[in-house]
């Protein structure tokens, strides 16, 4: 434990809080924060996997909230079916199943938009990841079946053997392992060989290529992994609030997401979550003094790109030098 | 087929693509000369529609306003240029996208404080209201026939400007040529600013003349920011032909989709199965389109020259 | 013999200006070929071509006899074509080490452990630590690249090269920017690899030319005005005219 880091420190102690604080407060009759540290949590795995993409492999992904609405559609459209009737082949409760979907749905829907987007570079790839976002947007607010716009209820939640996520207190079990799962799979992940030529291409392309590697197929690799770990997050997501949307995939929330991940620090293991637990606290501060939250929401997005580098991360660890 | 009707939705698909042409050939131009990134060019948009709306109803006469709301939607475009856009230029596309993002928040934000969550409607004079019949069957409403006159026109003035003029050889020189362009004596700080200024007042001005159709109102900038994006990336960015193209091209193609999908749907499945499919792929087409130009030619139609 | 590679009728223009203007020329096994030229004649182009960044208009590349003309860059890499680039490439977010270790993991095929943390591969970075060693720089492995001066980039460079355990090296200008000392001490340095590795070298030093090359080629806008020996060089007519009197 010696050689420890301001930073890995940092980390264990947000963790810990994130583990120890809101099952306190549910037990406590608190259940507000257990809400509220859930979608932070499963947002942080969003950003997480947004972070593997844009903070470690130079992706600047505009369109990452497309994959929590397949993650979430993916739960809320086999519920319900099975709960209305109508498309046997997929109407079902159960978990495994659906969450295989999620998974499977996100990381095709990765594999070709990434195969397509990854041709091009700089802003056009942020451009077009917006484009087919909001086109996975576009699509579900046409189907009627799914009530469009309205969005679907899932009136049952996925069922798993042993875990039962009607408790939020499993669900949160559920989505705080996800989590630190993520984190360390995203860690491995940048560490590996893999990761070191992700991020000698994000740095220098050219150099890359020259040594032999083809840098195509390790960015369109990471856009699929990232892609999928996002749709589990809605797969979570949708089982959290029981209500599923075509907003969840907006472009806004794509945006969001980019915030919170730079606001974190981009290319940070903590970062993410740093990110998303001051977007959450400030969406529900500020929403709560007023409707017009955006402005002074807004206003801090154009602060943190004019005068903050490198992010919170970048705060923390320039005071250490 | 009905070619009546075939024709009446051919020059609505031709007003969606030069009311989009107007949006993105701002774009393409800041892009183009300032490699800048604008998300908030959307929000210009609606506020070209909401100054021309409020103004409406203090002049008592659409046109009048939309002739005193377009310098004022300048201006607006040169304070947010002199504000934010500015401190901007020299970060990474990512700040560009981040930075914009923010601004786009904060300009919606403010319209929503200023004109309500409601939006307004804006009445025609009673010339302008009525409908035109090009030919048997074939009701034209006498102001679409204006937006598109208008597009096309502001499109001519467009070509003339960037390919006749010293501000045109300017622009073309560009953002690629900065030191060039210094070295020539140009104050570049005010030529990036009336660039600025000028795609602010297209994308005011396509707001403009919707707002009569649709209203103002809050949301209407995020929807066609991400259209117009879809139009230069198939154009090419920074090309103006292209994205005339590619905005007439995606104009004809949405409308076109959206009226005339289910029926050729229906040759080949079930009614119910054409109603469900239509809709659906008719929300996609655009993208899907812009899929397949993408991976023939990753940088759009009209590629921007290689140094 | 078929030489190591063979550059047949090759031909790149750019709108109206042609860079590359049907250039035939080889590099045999084991020798250094230098190409001189005036600024402008289109040796980095030439070179973009032959690793891959440049696709050309027309024309083929053979390495070992086999056509390469079509094959990406990445690819080129794999069968044994590096190159060192005129202004310095280097990964500057990482370390000294892990630039090179990037360039020997490239070539250290696949392994199963593929999770396995990359810093922690013993055989790599033992490897590449060798090669910095080779360049002088071991002491610098742990810098941050960008924290290094110019020449160390450059060398950095040629240490990558011999990383990539590359059959042929294309190197670029690699004595630009250098002082009198660190250019002498590269010659050196290139000298002893002389006959281990087949050089293509563009190089403006016409010291460091005349006393590496084995043979040298003119590109005078875009053709091979001349090639031979480095003393039919030093007495063509033409070469003279259109380059070295220009000096």
């Amino acid at each position: 434990m010696k050689n420890m880091t301001k930073t890995s420190w940092a980390t264990l102690i947000c963790m810990v809080v994130l583990a120890v604080f809101p099952p306190y407060f549910l037990l406590h009759g608190q259940a507000f924060y257990m809400d509220l540290a859930t979608r932070l949590v499963i947002l942080g795995i969003a950003a997480v996997s947004l972070n593997l993409i844009l903070g470690y492999g130079g992706m600047v992904s505009f369109g990452h909230a497309a994959f929590i609405g397949l993650g979430a559609y993916a739960v809320g459209i086999p519920s319900h079916h099975a709960t209305w009737g109508g498309f046997d082949l997929i109407a079902s409760y159960n978990g495994l199943f659906q969450l295989a979907l999620a998974i499977v749905i996100a990381a095709v829907f990765a594999l070709i938009t990434g195969a397509i987007s990854l041709r091009t570079k700089g802003v056009y790839f942020i451009m077009i990841t917006m484009a087919f976002s909001q086109m996975a947007f576009f699509l579900f607010q046409s189907l009627d079946v799914y009530n469009g716009d309205d969005g679907l209820t899932i009136d049952v939640r996925s069922e798993f053997p042993f875990i039962n996520l009607d408790s939020p207190m499993q669900l949160y079990g559920l989505s705080y392992g996800s989590l630190v799962a993520a984190m360390l799979l995203v860690k491995t992940i940048v560490n590996s060989r893999f990761g070191m030529v992700l991020q000698g291409a994000k740095d220098n392309n050219e150099r890359m290529v020259t040594l032999g590697y083809n840098t195509y197929f390790y960015r369109l690799t990471a856009y699929v992994i990232s892609g999928t770990m996002c749709g589990y997050a809605g797969f979570l997501l949708g089982n959290f609030t029981t209500f599923i949307s075509p907003d969840m995939m907006h472009w806004t929330r794509s945006g969001e997401l980019m915030f919170m991940v730079i606001l974190g620090g981009a290319s940070t293991a903590l970062g993410p979550i740093l990110g998303s637990s001051v977007f959450i606290l400030m969406e529900e501060i500020l929403s709560s003094f007023t409707i017009f939250w955006h402005l002074p929401f807004g206003l801090m997005l154009i602060g943190l790109v004019l005068f903050v580098r490198g992010g919170l991360m970048g705060l923390l660890k320039g005071k250490g030098k | 087929m009905d070619y009546t009707l075939l024709f009446v939705q051919v020059l609505n698909g031709l007003q969606l693509g030069l009311l989009l042409f107007l949006v993105a050939s701002g774009l393409t131009l800041v892009f183009g000369i300032l490699d800048f990134v604008n998300l908030a060019h959307g929000s210009i948009y609606m506020i070209g529609a909401f100054i021309c709306a409020s103004l409406t109803f203090v002049l008592g006469n659409f046109l009048w306003a939309v002739l005193v709301a377009l310098p004022l939607t300048g201006l607006v475009g040169y304070a947010v240029e002199l504000l934010v856009a500015r401190r901007l230029y020299d970060k990474d596309h990512l700040d560009h996208v981040l930075g914009t993002f923010g601004l786009l928040l904060v300009l919606d934000t403010l319209a929503h404080m200023i004109w309500g969550p409601a939006g307004i409607t804006v009445p025609l004079p009673a010339w302008l209201d009525g409908q035109i019949e090009l030919f048997e069957g074939a009701n034209i409403p006498v102001f679409r026939l204006l937006i598109i006159g208008t597009g096309l026109a502001v499109a001519a003035g467009l070509f003339w400007l960037v390919n006749y003029t010293r501000l045109g050889m300017l622009i073309r020189a560009g953002a690629s040529n900065r030191t060039m362009v210094s070295a020539l004596g140009i104050d570049i700080q005010t030529l990036f600013a009336l660039v600025f200024a000028l795609g602010a007042m297209l994308a005011g001005l396509a707001g403009m003349l919707i707002s009569p159709i649709t209203g103002a109102t809050i949301g209407m900038g995020g929807q066609i920011i991400i259209t117009a994006f879809v139009v230069i990336i198939i154009g090419g960015i920074g090309s103006m032909k292209g994205a005339f193209i590619a905005a007439v091209l995606i104009g004809l193609i949405d409308t076109l989709g959206r009226s005339f999908l289910d029926s050729l749907f229906e040759l080949v499945m079930s009614e119910n199965a054409a109603e469900t499919a239509a809709p659906a792929v008719s929300a996609m087409m655009i993208y899907i389109l812009m899929a397949i130009i993408l991976a023939v030619k990753p940088q759009g139609l009209f590629p921007p020259k290689v140094r | 013999m078929t030489p190591l590679l063979e550059i047949n009728g090759l031909k790149k223009s750019f709108g109206g200006v042609i860079a590359t203007d049907d250039v035939h020329l080889d590099v045999i096994k084991g020798e250094i070929h230098a190409i001189i030229g005036p600024n402008g004649a289109g040796k980095t182009t030439l070179v973009s071509q032959l690793s891959g960044a440049l696709k050309p208009d027309a024309g083929t590349v053979l390495l070992n006899g086999s056509d390469i003309t079509d094959k990406p860059a990445y690819a080129r890499a794999k069968l044994g074509i590096t190159r060192s680039f005129q202004i310095t490439s280097l990964v500057m977010g990482m370390s000294v080490l892990d630039n090179v270790a990037l360039a020997v993991q490239a070539r250290d095929g696949h392994s199963y452990r593929f999770l396995k943390p990359a810093r922690k591969i013993a055989h790599i970075r033992e490897e590449a630590m060798l090669n910095l060693a080779k360049v002088g720089l071991a002491k610098r492995a742990h810098d941050l690249t960008s924290e290094l001066s110019h020449g160390e980039h450059r060398q950095i460079e040629i240490a990558i090269a011999l990383a990539s355990n590359a059959e042929l090296m294309l190197l670029d200008e690699p004595m630009a920017g250098l002082g009198p000392n660190e250019s002498a001490s590269l010659v050196a340095f290139l000298k002893e690899l002389k006959g281990q590795r087949s050089i293509l070298l563009i190089e403006h030093d016409m010291d460091a030319v005349f006393a590496l090359a084995d043979r040298i080629s003119v590109l005078v806008y875009g053709r091979i005005i001349a090639t031979g020996l480095p003393d039919e060089i030093r007495s063509n007519d033409a070469v003279r005219h259109a380059y070295l009197g220009e000096e």
